[in-house]
């Protein structure tokens, strides 16, 4: 089972829209795909149309009195399940840090299922934190969306710190440009140097586009009501660099240009 | 991605095309229902020859209405499993050769080499149908089946309704289904259109089992009338090796022929005179027939897992082996295939038929000229063999530490060992289950190790064949250089080839050094006591 995180410590990124777009290819590709919306703003279940409650909140999945697989929710879309946002997931640092080896929590949650899953999305809230912690613990890759500002810059370059001082395994790490605005001056200079000098940094970029936007409006992943669009083409292509790179093979309708209609 | 509840399914009452609509009104009060598809589709149930995934508690379906087509594995209850698309596939088909992913390695674990097999068909119109709450979520899938024609049964189906939940909306699901049953017109169903239609036909999924045998039956008629079965199990068998479906066909074939060469050999007295000679040569003819390609089957069938053994040589060292062992199987198999075919198989089979079904049909003689019955016959020969067991182990003498038994004491052992099975497995619908169970499991421990020892002796042998023929065929120069190693890849494969021979000869040790124990295990089982065959055998 790969596991995969959306993650930054910047919000409004465009985490959410990676993680709902990238698991539903992966899903649409054969690949059995489980998207965890750990943010307690809820947006990837609301763009699924999924209640976002979980029985017993963060500290009921936790303390084990919840396994996590009875919470979990099948999607519109074939392959794809989701493990909703609850509003209690905001005080998860309370619950981790009350927990046995609080840093490794999430990886203990998730391994139950590697039976039924091939691939875990997390859709991880804005922070440093011990859920933080327990997410790069527990992926085997971190990708990061990157805003090319130079604050988003150095907040790369903290987190990349960060992840060098991990004890253990530490993830592989992949940035991707997000909200990428080519007119501005700004943006294309930044995104040439950081391509140019991290190892780390996809070569697609995801650019700011309305249709990303409106994924809240359909409450759909792009490539599910737009699939000819620029953007569904994008994300495309970033999965397909998100697989290469993390050694996953099989066909891959989802490099099709049609669209995976619910079902 | 299982679904973790039930899949309510209905028969509609009125299959007129508005089926659509009336599952939307019934449902009205508390769901939205939108069509997805609509579309002729042909639908194909697929299952081993043996039911293994039936027994496992699976269904198969190949969908046709889309490009590609769809295989779906569900449970019998219709939860979903796993599916995927299938852009090309002819049945049968080996599990291993579908495309990579979730539903081949579910396939494989519960088939393994078996092929799957063409069971039903139907075809007919398919409606797709998402059933919404009020936030549009899809809460169940909905399957409107109108199947026109199906086989078996080549009857028109009633149109069903499968109603199948969304993971994590089984309470959904339920109101739905209970809505549907308040609106009249859709009855609930117990059974899946593949069950209906098997059932139609009399088909019963599951492995074949021999008409049960009576004690008081006359052992004669009995025996002819097991043997008519056997004869079916081969013609069977045989027809699926010549289209060389999957391997235990010709297993399953050596199977019915070694039983019946038993037969002939521990109970052929009591057929009539003259019957086992005209016959036992031509069923060790038909066996001998098929052993070699049966050896090359389980040399390629465990290939990986031996190659896996190697410690100093690698895997890739033995591809050369493994392309001589496909050479080889190819050339046997057409042997094999000719031999099935030919005039004197046929012949053998009818001529058999003819004789057993005389056997069958003539008048019960009077009682002293009618021979045993079927019990009293059982009881002589299972403690006869079991005696000659026990005499034969005993002969061993305790393990000293040193080689153990001699080879040959070890092969006379397994000979018993095996009439004293085929006994058992023959007569076993005589004996109550349980007993059987364990009177068979108590052998079977002494028999594997036997077999493990034969098994590395035959495999040694088969290697140093093998050795001896790629050398040979290695042309000094010029020949067919393209279809042979070069002498540095030959030699790697026979030095792994090596490797894998001494290992086996370890396994043999181990095996040589264990027989003793096992057979004091055997003895002390009391197999006799197990099948209340004890009186008999101390009156003996």
């Amino acid at each position: 089972m790969k596991i995969f995180a959306t993650y930054n410590i910047k919000g409004g990124v465009g985490k959410t829209s990676a993680a709902v777009n990238l698991a539903y290819l992966a899903g649409a590709a054969g690949h059995r795909t489980l998207l965890w919306d750990l943010d307690p703003q809820a947006a990837a279940s609301y763009v699924f149309r999924v209640k976002p409650r979980v029985k017993g909140g963060a500290k009921g999945l936790i303390h084990g009195a919840r396994p996590l697989d009875g919470a979990i929710k099948g999607t519109d879309f074939d392959g794809l399940d989701l493990l909703p946002a609850d509003f209690t997931y905001r005080n998860m640092d309370l619950a981790l840090d009350k927990a046995k080896r609080p840093r490794r929590q999430i990886a203990r949650l998730l391994g139950p299922l590697a039976a039924e899953y091939d691939i875990v999305f997390l859709d991880c809230p804005p922070s440093i934190s011990l859920v933080s912690e327990n997410i790069l613990h527990a992926v085997s890759t971190l990708l990061v969306p990157i805003i090319p500002t130079t604050l988003s810059e150095r907040t790369f370059d903290q987190l990349t710190a960060f992840i060098e001082r991990l004890d253990g395994d530490r993830p592989d790490v992949l940035a991707f440009f997000s909200m990428l605005d080519r007119r501005k001056r700004l943006h294309r200079d930044i995104a040439e140097r950081l391509a140019a000098s991290r190892p780390a940094v996809a070569t697609t970029a995801i650019p700011a586009m309305t249709l990303v936007e409106q994924m809240a409006v359909h409450r759909a992943p792009v490539p599910a009501f737009a699939p000819r669009s620029a953007a569904a083409q994008r994300y495309r292509a970033l999965w397909a660099e998100l697989r290469t790179r993390s050694g996953l093979t099989g066909p891959d309708p989802a490099a099709s240009l049609n669209g995976h209609a619910p079902g | 991605m299982l679904a973790t509840g039930r899949c309510p399914e209905f028969v509609i009452e009125t299959g007129d095309g508005t089926a659509p609509d009336r599952i939307a009104a019934a449902l009205a009060p508390r769901f939205a229902v939108v069509q997805e598809t609509r579309r002729r589709e042909r639908q194909v149930w697929l299952d081993t020859f043996d039911w293994r995934l039936h027994a496992a508690g699976l269904e198969l379906r190949q969908l046709n209405g889309g490009l590609p087509s769809e295989l779906v594995l569900t449970t019998v209850a219709g939860e979903p499993v796993a599916a995927q698309p299938l852009p090309a596939a002819r049945w049968p088909a080996l599990p291993g050769g579908l495309p990579a992913g979730p539903l081949r390695d579910r396939l494989l674990s519960v088939a393994g080499v078996r092929a799957l097999l063409p069971q039903a068909r139907a075809e007919g119109t398919m409606t797709r149908l998402r059933v919404l709450d009020g936030e549009g979520k899809t809460v169940a899938r909905i399957e409107l089946q109108d199947a026109v024609l199906a086989t078996p049964g080549a009857a028109a189906l009633p149109p069903r309704l499968v109603l199948t939940p969304v993971r994590g909306y089984q309470g959904a699901t339920d109101r739905a289904a209970r809505l549907l049953a308040a609106a009249g017109g859709f009855v609930p169903s117990s059974r899946s259109a593949y069950q209906t239609m098997l059932a139609s036909a009399g088909h019963q999924p599951g492995p074949a089992k021999g008409a049960a045998l009576a004690a008081a039956t006359p052992a004669r008629a009995a025996l002819a009338a097991t043997l008519l079965e056997l004869a079916d199990t081969i013609e069977v068998n045989a027809q699926y090796v010549i289209r060389d479906v999957d391997t235990e066909f010709l297993h399953d074939l050596r199977v019915a022929v070694r039983r019946v060469r038993s037969v002939l050999k521990l109970a052929g007295d009591v057929l009539p005179p003259g019957f086992t000679g005209r016959f036992a040569g031509e069923f060790k003819w038909l066996g001998d027939l098929t052993t070699p390609v049966r050896d090359l089957d389980v040399h390629l069938d465990g290939f990986g897992a031996t190659a896996a053994r190697l410690a100093a040589a690698t895997p890739a060292d033995l591809e050369p082996l493994r392309a001589e062992l496909g050479r080889r199987r190819r050339t046997e198999r057409t042997r094999l295939v000719r031999g099935l075919r030919s005039a004197r198989f046929t012949s053998l089979l009818a001529a058999w038929r003819a004789e057993l079904q005389d056997v069958v049909n003539r008048p019960a003689p009077r009682r002293r000229a009618a021979g045993p019955d079927t019990g009293t016959l059982a009881a002589e020969r299972i403690s006869r063999a079991y005696r000659r067991l026990i005499k034969r182990g005993a002969a061993l003498g305790p393990a000293t530490g040193g080689d153990g038994p001699p080879a040959a004491d070890l092969h006379a052992l397994r000979k018993r060992g095996k009439e004293l099975r085929y006994l058992l497995e023959f007569f076993g619908s005589l004996y109550e289950p349980a007993a059987l169970r364990r009177a068979v499991k108590d052998l079977k421990g002494l028999q594997d190790c036997l077999g493990g020892f034969q098994d590395a002796e035959v495999q040694q042998d088969g290697i140093r064949q093998f050795a001896t023929a790629m050398l040979a065929a290695r042309p000094a120069s010029g020949g067919d250089r393209a279809a042979r190693p070069d002498a540095a890849v030959l030699a790697a494969t026979l030095l792994a080839m090596g490797e894998l021979t001494a290992a086996l000869h370890a396994d043999q040790a181990r095996a040589r050094a264990e027989v003793s124990g096992r057979f004091a295990e055997f003895a002390g089982a009391g197999l006799l006591r197990t099948l209340g065959l004890a009186g008999r055998v101390d009156r003996a």
